[in-house]
C-alpha cells in the first residue's frame, strides 16, 4: 500500500489504493455511506445524490461513489450539511411520484423507505407530482409502475452493463423522463428477454415480479439459498417461501458463479414446484389405466418384477436411466443400485444425448473430460471462440460474462455457428459453416496457424505429444480446400486463425453444436487440438470449455451414472477398482464389462434384449432422436418403471410410476458445468406422498435383498468421499459457504478451479490427427434442406418444468420453424404459415418464423415441444465412440400444411 | 404518414455505411437520416440500430431526448417564426398566429398536406431584421401579416 495514499474519513485515517473511490474506501472500512443508484462493482452514475459527502476545501458536496479518494483529503460522511442535503434529496424523491407503501411489494425491502426512515423525512413540503405514465401490466412477469420510479438508472445499468441485454434506456427529458424500451413499447413487444435483472436491482417498487404480487410481505417470507435446477451454470438462488409455497426467486448476490444474475427460467420458472399436476402417489397400471397405490404395493411390485426379469433373462436384460436433474448423492445410489443390486453396468443418463462426446474426447486428449476453466475466467480472456453454443439462450448467465468481456473488457469474440445467433452481434467475426463440418474448419485454422508459424512451440514441445501426426493431417486442409467443405470464405478462416493464435489467453466455448454429431468425439478432440496448439490449456482465461446443459449433468457423470465407470471415472473394467468397490459395497463381485448406453438400451429394447427399464427423471419420449422408433422400442418392454415429479410422456407409458420430489424439496449437491460442487437445500415439504429419490432407491434395494442404510444425503456424501478420489474432500460443512471445484481429494485441499495447470491430468496433452467425415445425412433432391435443432431461451429440454409456467408459455407458446427470408420466398411461405416438415423418419407441423438468424438452406426447430417434436425428424446415427446421436444435422423437406382445406 | 421511399432507404444505408466504424456515430447518423426523411420513424431507427449495432432502446432514448430530432413527419418546408425579444416586440406573435389561423396548424405541428411545419424559435441573431421569419434556408426581414402569405405562396 502506498504511504502517499492516506485519507481521513470522519476523523479516522485510512489508506486507499489508487483509483479507489471514497465510497469504496469507506465500505472497506465499515463506514456506512447510504447509496441508492450505485451498483457495487459497476461504473458509478452519480444520479441519485444520496451518497454525497463533505470534502474539506471543496465548495460543493461530492458524490462519494464517483469521487476518487485523494491524498490527505478530509471527508465527513454524516455532517450536518451532508445530512441536510440527503434530507432534501429524499424529500424530492418522495415528492416525485406516488410512493405509497400500503400495498407496495417493496415495503420492507425498499431503499427509499429505509432512507426516509433513517433520515426521519416525515413531512414532504413539495406537492406530489402526478404520474405521467400508466403502470404497465401487459406481460405476465414484470410490472412497471412508473409512478414509483425514481429514475435512479439501476435498471438501465443492470440491463446494459450486467446482463448486456440492452433492452432499456433513458427516454425523453426533464419532467417527462422515463425508462424506455425500444420505441417506448411495452416490454413484451420490445427486445426485453425477461431476465429480471432490472427487477432484482430496483431499489423501490417500480419494477416487481408480477407472479409474486400479493403473495407475501418481505418479512413474512423465509429465504433459503439453493442451486438453480435448470442449466449447467449452477446459479445460486434464494427461494422465498411462504406457507410451503415458493413465491419468489432471487439471485444470490455475493458469490459465484452468478453474483446475483439469473435468467428468465431461473427467476420465473418455479411454478412447477407447487404445481397441482405434481405426482403425489405411486401409480400402477392395470388394464391400460393408472390406479393409485400405496408405496408398499408399488415398491413390492417393482422389486418383484425386476427380480423375475433378472432371474429369467439375466441382469443385463435390465437397464437404469439415471438423471442429470437429481443430486450427486442420488446418482451415486442409482449406479450403486444398478451395479450392486441388479448386477449390471447398464446405467446411463441423458449426458449421452448432450456431452458424451465431450467426456470421451477430452478424457482422451487431456485425461479429464470436463470444462478446464472456471466461469470467472471468461473475463480474463483476450479472445473467446464460441462455436456450437447458442449461449444467450441455453446458458444465459454465462453469455452475460462473454458479452461483458467483449463490451467492457479487452476480449474479442469469434462466433462460428450455422445460425446467426444473438451472440453474433457482439462478435468481431461471425463465421457460418455448413452443418457438421467442424473438424474441417478446425483443421483449416490449425493449417494456417502451423503454416504461418503462429503456434506455441515451447508449449507444444514441453506439454504435448502427437504434434507431428497432427501436422501431417492438417496439411491438406488449406483454406481453399476447407472452403469447399465448410463454405467458409478463405479470408475469414485465415482471419479467425490469426486472431485465435495471436491472442493469449484464448478460450473456446462449445456446446451441443459440436457434440451432437456422429463425429462428436472427433469435433471435441479438434477443439482440444486447437487449444493445445496455441498453448491455451492450463492457463487463466484459456481452455476448452464445454457448456453443460443440465443442472447436474456434470455430477451425474462424476458419480458414475455411466455404463463404463464408477464414481470419479474409475473404470469398471479395472479389476482392482472393481474389487475395492465390491468390498465397500459389501457384495461378492461387480459386473466387469461396460454396460449399454441410453441410446443402445433403446435400440436393444426394440430388439427385445432389454426387458425392463427403470427410468429416473428422464423423458426419452421427447428427448431421444428418431422418436417414432424410440416409442416402438419402449412399448416393446416387459416392464417399465418411471420415477418422476410429473406424469411425463414417458411416465404415461410406464407400468409403475413412482412420485419423487423436486430440487426444492431435497438436500444434496449439484455439480455445475465448471465442476463446482454446490449445495442444494430442502426449502419446502414435498406434495402428498412423494418421496426422496435416494429413499426410493434404498427402499427398492431393500426389497430386492440388499440393504442400503443412510440417514440422510450427508451420509451418502461421506461414502462418496471414501470411494471417489476427486470428491474425497468435499463435505457439506465446507460447501455451506461456497462450492468447491473438483478434483478436491482431501479435506485440506482447496479445490481445483483450473485443470491441467503445469501438467495435464494424463501427463502430456495428446494431439489427435483427425480427418473430416461428412454428416450421416445430407440434403438431396427428395429432402433438400438441412434441419438443425436446439433450444429457446424460455423453455428447458422437454418442458416438463418450464411448460408448467404460464409466464414462460406466454413468451414461447409453441414450436416454430425458423426459416431464412430467401427460403421463405422460394417456398412462398409467409410468417405464421403452417408448415409440414418431413424427414425420412417422420413429420411434424409447426408455424413458420422468418428470421435473419436462419441462413438459406438450413431450417431450425426447437426440440422442447412434444406436440411438434423435432426429434421425430432427427437422425439416430451414432458417434462410434460416445454413442451420441446426430441431433444437429439431418435432411428434411418442407411444404405448406393445409388443415381442413385451409391454412391454419 | 410520409413514406420512406426506396431512394431514401438507399441514402440511409449509405449514411450508415459511411459512419459504421466510427465511434460516436449515432448522432451524426440520426441527423443525416432526418435530413433525408424529414423525420425519424421507428422503421428508420430499426434500420440504424441493425446497421450500427446499437440497441434500439438507446437510439429511441437519444431521439426523444434532443428536441432537434422528431419522430413525426415534417412538412416539405419548415417555417420558423422568431420570438426573440426584438422580434416579439415588433409583432412576431401576431405573425405566428396568422400562420396558425391560415393553415390550421399548431406551433410544432405540420399541415395535413405536409406542406409546412411551423416552429417558433428564440432569436436567430438577426434582430436588425425584426420581426424575422425563416423558411427552410431563406430568412425574411420585417415580415407582417400582409406579406407573409405572399412569401409562403412561393413554397409549394
Amino acid at each position: 500500500m502506498n504511504i502517499e495514499n492516506k485519507i481521513i474519513i470522519n476523523s479516522s485515517e485510512f489508506y486507499f489504493k489508487s483509483g479507489e473511490t471514497i465510497l469504496q474506501v469507506a465500505e472497506r472500512n465499515g463506514i456506512d455511506i447510504p447509496t441508492l443508484c450505485h451498483i457495487k462493482g459497476y461504473m458509478p452514475t452519480g444520479a441519485c445524490r444520496i451518497c454525497l459527502v463533505e470534502v474539506k476545501g471543496t465548495r460543493n458536496l461530492l458524490p462519494s461513489c464517483a469521487t476518487p479518494a485523494a491524498h490527505n483529503a478530509i471527508i465527513e460522511t454524516e455532517s450536518e450539511r451532508v445530512i441536510r442535503a440527503r434530507w432534501i434529496n429524499i424529500e424530492l424523491l418522495l415528492a416525485s411520484g406516488h410512493h405509497n407503501c400500503l400495498t407496495c411489494e417493496a415495503n420492507g425491502d425498499c431503499r427509499l423507505q429505509e432512507l426516509a426512515y433513517r433520515y426521519q423525512v416525515e413531512k414532504i413540503r413539495f406537492p406530489e407530482s402526478i404520474s405521467l405514465y400508466p403502470t404497465e401490466t401487459s406481460n405476465a412477469l414484470i410490472i412497471r409502475d412508473f409512478s414509483r420510479c425514481i429514475l435512479c438508472g439501476r435498471c438501465v445499468q443492470a440491463c446494459n452493463e450486467i446482463q448486456v441485454n440492452r433492452a432499456i434506456s433513458y427516454g425523453y427529458r426533464g419532467v417527462t423522463s422515463k425508462i424506455v424500451a425500444v420505441g417506448d413499447l411495452p416490454l413484451n413487444e420490445s427486445d426485453c428477454i425477461f431476465c429480471g435483472e432490472c427487477v432484482g436491482v430496483c431499489p423501490v417498487g417500480a419494477l416487481i415480479e408480477k407472479p409474486s404480487r400479493f403473495k407475501g410481505r418481505a418479512w413474512e417470507l423465509k429465504k433459503i439459498k439453493t442451486t438453480c435446477p435448470y442449466c449447467g451454470v449452477g446459479c445460486q438462488i434464494n427461494l422465498h417461501v411462504k406457507d410451503n409455497k415458493i413465491v419468489k426467486v432471487t439471485g444470490v448476490e455475493d458469490g459465484p458463479p452468478n453474483f446475483g444474475s439469473l435468467c428468465v427460467k431461473g427467476r420465473f420458472g418455479y411454478d412447477f414446484i407447487n404445481h397441482p399436476d405434481r405426482l403425489t402417489v405411486p401409480l400402477i397400471k392395470e388394464n391400460g389405466r393408472f390406479r393409485e397405490a400405496s408405496w408398499n404395493e408399488a415398491l413390492s411390485l417393482v422389486a418383484e418384477r425386476l427380480g423375475e426379469i433378472k432371474l429369467s433373462y439375466g441382469p443385463d436384460s435390465i437397464g437404469v436411466f439415471s438423471s442429470a436433474k437429481i443430486t450427486n448423492e442420488e446418482n451415486y445410489l442409482a449406479q450403486k443400485f444398478a451395479r450392486a443390486v441388479l448386477g449390471t453396468n447398464n446405467i446411463d443418463h441423458c449426458a449421452r444425448l448432450c456431452h458424451a462426446s465431450t467426456v470421451a474426447g477430452l478424457a482422451i486428449a487431456f485425461g479429464s473430460g470436463a470444462m478446464t476453466n472456471p466461469i470467472a475466467d471468461i473475463e480474463k480472456s483476450e479472445l473467446i471462440l464460441v462455436t456450437g453454443s447458442n449461449t444467450t439462450e441455453a446458458h444465459p448467465v454465462i453469455s452475460s460474462f462473454i458479452k461483458r468481456a467483449v463490451e467492457f473488457g479487452r476480449a474479442k469474440l469469434i462466433v462460428i455457428d450455422p445460425r446467426k445467433i444473438p451472440l453474433a452481434k457482439f462478435a468481431t467475426l461471425w463465421i457460418r459453416q455448413n452443418l457438421g463440418t467442424d473438424v474441417a474448419w478446425a483443421n483449416g485454422m490449425m493449417h494456417v496457424i502451423i503454416k504461418e508459424n503462429l503456434y506455441d512451440k515451447a508449449y507444444v514441445e514441453s506439454r504435448t505429444e502427437g504434434f507431428e501426426e497432427l501436422k501431417k493431417t492438417v496439411k491438406k486442409y488449406t483454406p481453399e480446400y476447407v472452403f469447399k467443405i465448410t463454405g467458409i470464405p478463405a479470408d475469414d478462416l485465415i482471419k479467425a486463425a490469426r486472431m485465435y493464435a495471436n491472442a493469449r489467453p484464448a478460450s473456446i466455448f462449445f456446446a451441443m453444436g459440436i457434440t451432437q454429431h456422429r463425429t462428436g468425439t472427433d469435433n471435441v478432440k479438434s477443439m482440444a487440438n486447437l487449444s493445445m496448439l496455441c498453448g491455451n490449456v492450463g492457463i487463466p482465461g484459456g481452455g476448452v470449455n464445454p457448456l453443460r446443459g443440465q443442472n447436474n449433468v456434470q455430477g451425474a457423470c462424476d458419480l458414475g451414472a455411466l455404463p463404463n465407470v464408477f464414481s470419479g471415472y474409475q473404470t469398471v473394467s479395472d479389476a482392482a477398482i472393481r474389487e475395492r468397490m465390491a468390498e465397500t459395497w459389501n457384495v461378492e463381485s461387480l459386473p466387469a464389462s461396460p454396460g449399454l448406453t441410453v441410446t443402445e438400451m433403446v435400440i436393444k429394447a426394440g430388439e427385445g434384449k432389454i426387458k425392463a427399464l427403470y427410468i429416473i427423471g428422464e423423458n426419452p419420449l421427447v428427448s431421444d432422436p428418431d422418436l417414432n422408433h424410440a416409442e416402438k422400442a419402449l412399448a416393446n418392454l416387459d416392464f417399465l418403471v418411471v420415477q418422476d415429479i410429473f406424469l411425463s410422456d414417458t411416465a404415461k407409458i410406464a407400468d409403475v410410476v413412482l412420485p419423487s420430489v423436486s430440487f426444492a424439496e431435497k438436500d444434496g449437491t449439484f455439480t455445475n458445468t465448471e465442476r463446482h460442487v454446490q449445495r442444494v437445500h430442502k426449502v419446502i415439504n414435498p406434495p402428498g406422498k412423494a418421496r426422496q429419490d435416494w429413499k426410493i432407491i434404498c427402499d427398492l434395494s431393500a426389497r430386492m435383498g440388499y440393504t442400503m442404510t443412510y440417514r440422510n444425503s450427508d451420509t451418502i456424501m461421506k461414502e462418496i468421499n471414501r470411494v471417489t478420489p476427486s470428491y474425497g474432500g468435499i463435505s457439506y460443512t465446507r460447501l455451506e459457504k461456497e462450492g468447491l471445484h473438483w478434483p478436491c481429494p482431501t479435506v485440506e485441499h482447496p479445490g481445483t478451479p483450473r485443470l491441467h495447470v503445469g501438467r495435464f491430468t494424463r501427463g502430456l496433452g495428446l494431439f489427435h490427427p483427425i480427418d473430416y467425415i461428412p454428416p450421416a445425412e445430407v440434403p438431396d433432391k427428395e429432402y433438400p434442406l438441412y434441419l438443425t435443432t436446439g433450444r429457446v431461451l424460455y423453455h428447458f429440454h422437454t418442458g416438463t418444468m418450464t411448460m408448467q409456467s404460464e409466464g414462460l408459455n406466454g413468451l414461447a407458446p409453441e414450436c416454430f420453424v425458423e426459416i431464412s427470408s430467401e427460403d421463405a420466398r422460394n417456398y412462398n411461405v409467409k410468417e405464421g404459415d403452417l408448415l409440414r416438415v418431413s424427414s425420412r423418419r417422420g413429420e411434424i407441423t409447426a408455424k413458420a418464423r422468418i428470421s435473419d438468424q436462419a441462413i438459406r438452406g438450413t431450417i431450425f426447430i426447437p426440440f422442447h415441444f412434444a406436440k411438434a417434436a423435432a426429434n421425430k425428424l432427427t437422425n439416430a446415427a451414432l458417434d462410434p465412440v460416445a454413442k451420441i446421436p446426430e441431433f444437429k444435422v439431418c435432411a428434411v423437406r418442407i411444404e405448406k400444411a393445409w388443415v381442413h382445406g385451409e391454412q391454419r | 404518414m410520409k413514406k420512406i421511399t426506396l431512394k431514401m432507404w438507399k441514402e440511409i444505408d449509405g449514411i450508415i455505411q459511411r459512419h459504421k466504424e466510427k465511434s460516436g456515430a449515432l448522432i451524426p447518423v440520426l441527423e443525416e437520416c432526418q435530413s433525408v426523411c424529414g423525420y425519424l420513424p421507428m422503421e428508420v431507427q430499426e434500420r440504424i440500430s441493425k446497421g450500427l449495432n446499437i440497441p434500439g432502446s438507446t437510439i429511441y432514448g437519444v431521439v426523444t431526448f434532443y428536441s432537434f430530432f422528431t419522430m413525426a413527419p415534417k412538412g416539405r418546408h419548415i417555417i420558423k417564426i422568431c420570438l426573440g425579444t426584438a422580434c416579439y416586440v415588433r409583432g412576431g406573435k401576431p405573425n405566428l398566429e396568422s400562420i396558425q389561423d391560415e393553415f390550421g396548424v399548431e406551433t410544432g405541428g405540420t399541415t395535413g398536406d405536409l406542406r409546412f411545419s411551423l416552429d417558433s424559435v428564440r432569436c436567430i441573431g438577426a434582430c436588425g431584421m425584426a420581426p424575422a421569419m425563416v423558411v427552410d434556408d431563406d430568412t425574411y426581414a420585417q415580415v407582417s401579416k400582409q406579406n407573409i402569405m405572399k412569401i409562403l405562396d412561393g413554397y409549394k
